[in-house]
């Protein structure tokens, strides 16, 4: 049977790397001194989505919340199998910890509407907190299975999946709807398809329509703007070519619990911290050697 | 639109955006000029509804551009992490005549039929990417620097371009789209036990049942991928016709009759399954037209392929330079980075300049290329009304097809020489430890050495080379290139005299060349390589000059390349102007008498 999937992913700042302008004031990212890629974990997620989707038949839905520029990703989602993108972009959302933005996910995929599994990356390699993917699952109310590795049986309603438990793995059944969140060993990410990358990259957001009219007529009255932005965005609809965007009204959102308002995260320092080597130690390889060296790791808890 | 695109991902390698001077190929070639030549002007595709034909030339060229990106991110991130394993496992023969390829081997063609890769320069009709030759060479270099044994795979889509460009439009319709999604793979089977060089004594033969199927029946050897799916198999059809003109070409799909008797142990390119193929009455689908096989199709399967070799060879002098290049920098001997030694410094150097000369032979090859066959496809498809416009056609064709008999056998030969040699003083800068599996150097050795060899050997190429020397196609090609005047005053100077020292090298080909026209065919043969050689330093010369216009790091590469290069001409065209033939006449001396193997 088909299955409607929807996938979770999110630009990030390019965390390798990091300079001392990486905050800003106020204690958020500062997006202008990094540069914005595809958070690793979720092409993980993606790559899991599309492969069910080939197997069983079905949809998969790239979703993202992020800046105009995180139109971008969703372009690199369709390249590499994707079926619709959608952005959420709203001013009133920035600022927005895991909580807000896990609010502001789950009703965006109650937009969506039919679906069967959400699925996304472990973390982001911004804040690592791991957070957005099951704080998604309880706004849904559906069950979820974090650091899934991979598909041990699909059958109808019910999925069987083997998850990383760190020192070993464990086979949960749970019944869909379902979120997952994926590991970087679930799969090996499928790469851009050329053909598709040739006829998506002509994707565009609204927003990034009204860039380009603007860019293209700079002497243009707002009315004669407002028929050329309605007439390309017509030719891309007609094309497959638009990615949907959304904004906090579009999905039905309470503002109370959106941006900054709906956020009680405070970040309160970012350090830069360099690991420095301070000399080495020998150790014998002999039983005491070794004896003396697990001591010494459970006495700093580098061992339990 | 811009070139944003898939350089997206967090910190990953890409193999064509860390290839500066493959990057600088790719905005010196004038591939507007190419795209237009391969779209028709781009009239239409968007018409026919071809949802991701291009618009115009600056969108095709983004396009190139994204593929060779995707290119570089498959060949990075998912090919060269697994070519040493790939290397140590090769693959398995079954006991039913079937070969169990190596696990890294498939994945490697999943992610390319994933990449939709394998269908490159195939017509968007059947679901290729209609790219231009330079493009897919640029690809084949790139996917060779991750692991040189896939190129025999990845660059066996000839064997589509041939059923593209001979068959009839059934068997077109049948298999091109499974090409292009990566559902099959090819292999084109040539070779047998006697018939290596010599393909006109090719004996496999075919004959037809009672129902008029044909059926093909005898052994091949040494078949690259002849484990693949669809076997293009050189086989004769007329019994009595001895020599090429009785050999037609088959499609034989992979079956029960049709077996693996044997895998090749080789020195490298493990990757690379190397078949002895039985054939046992196997079914066969002629392709086009019958004792066509041998002279126009496999003769034209054959251009492109070393068109492939070259390109391979590029990929792995690149990986094996690299290799050096890290290693003199970062290990220390008597007190500094061992590139500090004047040693060093000069293999290091020589093998950068080395790999630079040859992509500009090798790139300016696959343009020539590009010019002809789409040249061809217009005449073919599409000739033109206008009489003129005809003629001048016609004309264009002619020339195209002399210098590229003359530029794709240079090409493959001096590449291949050029890889081996690059690989081999990659492997001395690192010493003891480039000797060692530790290092991937003595694999990029290993996989160098059959380039030299394989589709047509190095002195089988000279022979094909050296007739376009001889026959005007050099002439013609470099004074077209001589009109070249550097205007610019920053470093036209300079670059101008650098010229009139290539024309006096080419005045002292042509010298030579008369020379050895006044001493017969076998006289040519025998100094060939030297005059091939020549010819290549004077035409690879103005090459590296036109990439040197304007920057100032070319204008030192081609500096280098033409003081040494104009050096060893001398040397060499003083060698065959001596009029020596000892090593025919006076073999049996030299060469000693035959020893006893026993």
């Amino acid at each position: 049977m088909p299955y409607h999937c929807v996938v979770c992913i999110k630009q990030v700042p390019d965390t390798s790397n990091v300079t001392v302008d990486a905050m800003k004031e106020d204690g958020t990212v500062n997006r202008a001194a990094l540069p914005a890629v595809f958070n690793p974990d979720d092409l993980h997620a993606l790559e899991a989505a599309v492969a069910l989707r080939d197997q069983y038949d079905g949809t998969v839905t790239a979703l993202t919340m992020g800046p105009l520029g995180a139109a971008e990703a969703l372009r690199e989602c369709l390249y590499r199998g994707a079926n619709r993108a959608i952005l959420i972009n709203d001013r009133r959302a920035a600022g927005s910890d895991t909580l807000a933005t896990s609010y502001i996910l789950s009703q965006a995929i109650r937009k969506i509407g039919q679906y069967d599994l959400v699925f996304c990356g472990r973390q982001a390699i911004d804040g690592d907190t791991a957070q957005v993917g099951p704080q998604l699952a309880e706004k849904l109310g559906i069950p979820q299975v974090t650091y899934f590795e991979r598909f041990v049986e699909v059958s109808d309603r019910t999925v069987r999946v083997r998850r990383n438990v760190g020192n070993g793995w464990e086979i949960l059944e749970a019944k869909l709807p379902l979120l997952i969140t994926a590991l970087d060993t679930a799969n090996e990410p499928r790469p851009s398809a050329a053909r598709r990358m040739m006829q998506y990259k002509r994707a565009r957001t609204v927003a990034e329509v009204e860039r380009d009219v603007a860019a293209s007529l700079p002497d243009a009255g707002a009315e004669e703007r407002d028929i050329a932005q309605a007439n390309v965005i017509e030719k891309l609809k007609r094309r497959g070519l638009l990615i949907e965007q959304w904004g906090i009204d579009e999905i039905d959102a309470d503002l109370q619990w959106c941006g900054v308002a709906g956020s009680p995260t405070k970040v309160h320092r970012v350090q830069s911290i360099v690991l420095t080597k301070e000399g080495f130690k020998g150790i014998e390889p002999t039983e005491e050697g070794v004896r003396g060296l697990i001591q010494e790791l459970i006495v700093d808890h580098t061992l339990d | 639109m811009s070139g944003d695109c898939a350089a997206d991902i967090a910190d990953m390698a890409n193999f064509f955006e860390d290839n500066e001077d493959l990057r600088f190929l790719f905005e010196h070639i004038d591939l507007r000029a190419i795209a237009a030549a391969v779209e028709d002007d781009f009239q239409g595709a968007a018409q026919r509804g071809e949802s991701y034909g291009p618009l115009d030339a600056d969108d095709a060229v983004d396009s190139y551009q994204r593929v060779l990106t995707i290119v570089g991110d498959v060949a990075a991130n998912g090919i060269a992490p697994r070519a040493t394993d790939i290397d140590s496992q090769g693959h398995a023969l079954n006991d039913d005549g079937t070969v169990a390829l190596n696990e890294g081997v498939r994945k490697n063609l999943q992610a390319l039929a994933q990449a939709d890769l394998m269908g490159f320069t195939l017509p968007r009709r059947y679901g290729g990417l209609q790219c231009p030759n330079v493009v897919y060479t640029m690809a084949t270099e790139i996917i060779s620097r991750a692991d040189a044994s896939l190129m025999n795979l990845f660059g066996l889509q000839g064997i589509g371009e041939t059923i593209n460009a001979y068959a009839d439009d059934a068997l077109k319709d049948e298999y091109l789209p499974r090409f292009c999604d990566g559902e099959v793979t090819g292999a084109m089977a040539l070779t047998e036990p006697d018939a290596g060089s010599d393909l006109q004594s090719v004996g496999l033969r075919a004959w037809q049942d009672d129902d008029g199927q044909w059926r093909l029946n005898g052994v091949k050897r040494f078949i690259t991928n002849g484990c693949g799916d669809v076997i293009l198999t050189l086989a004769r059809s007329e019994p009595e016709i001895k020599d090429g003109r009785g050999l037609s070409l088959f499609l034989v799909d992979r079956g029960p009759r049709l077996k693996v008797r044997h895998l090749e142990e080789k020195l490298g390119i493990h990757g690379s399954p190397t078949c002895e193929l039985v054939y046992d009455d196997v079914p066969g689908k002629l392709v086009g037209e019958r004792q066509l096989g041998l002279i126009r199709y496999v003769m034209s399967l054959m251009n492109g392929a070393r068109l492939g070799i070259a390109a391979q060879s590029l990929g792995i002098a690149e990986a094996a330079y690299r290799s050096a290049r890290v290693y003199a920098h970062t290990r220390r001997q008597f007190g500094g980075p061992i590139e500090r030694l004047p040693a060093v410094a000069e293999m290091v150097t020589e093998m950068k300049v080395a790999v630079e000369a040859s992509r500009a032979l090798v790139y300016e090859t696959s343009r020539v290329c590009d010019l002809e066959f789409n040249n061809q496809r217009v005449l073919e498809t599409n000739p033109p009304k206008d009489k003129d416009d005809l003629k001048r056609r016609k004309g264009d064709a002619r020339v195209y097809k002399r210098l590229n008999g003359m530029l794709t056998p240079m090409s493959k030969y001096w590449a291949s020489e050029m890889c081996v040699r690059v690989a081999n003083d990659a492997l001395q800068v690192l010493g003891g430890s480039g000797y060692m599996t530790d290092y991937p150097v003595e694999r990029y050795l290993r996989d160098a050495r059959i380039t030299t060899i394989y589709e047509g050997t190095s002195q089988l190429q000279v022979v094909a080379a050296v007739r376009g020397v001889c026959g005007g196609a050099f002439e013609r090609h470099v004074e077209s290139f001589e009109q070249h005047e550097y205007f610019d005053p920053a470093d036209g100077p300079r670059l101008n005299e650098l010229k009139s020292r290539l024309v006096e090298g080419k005045a002292k080909v042509l010298e030579s060349i008369a020379f050895v026209k006044q001493r017969g065919v076998e006289y040519m043969d025998l100094h060939g390589r030297r005059l091939v050689d020549s010819a290549i330093t004077v035409l690879v010369g103005h090459l590296l000059l036109q990439q040197a216009a304007g920057n100032e790091r070319k204008r030192i590469v081609a500096k280098r390349f033409i003081d040494s290069g104009l050096a060893t001409l001398d040397r060499d065209l003083a060698v065959l102007c001596s009029g020596d033939t000892s090593a025919i006449t006076d073999y049996e001396t030299l060469a000693g008498p035959v020893p006893s193997m026993s």
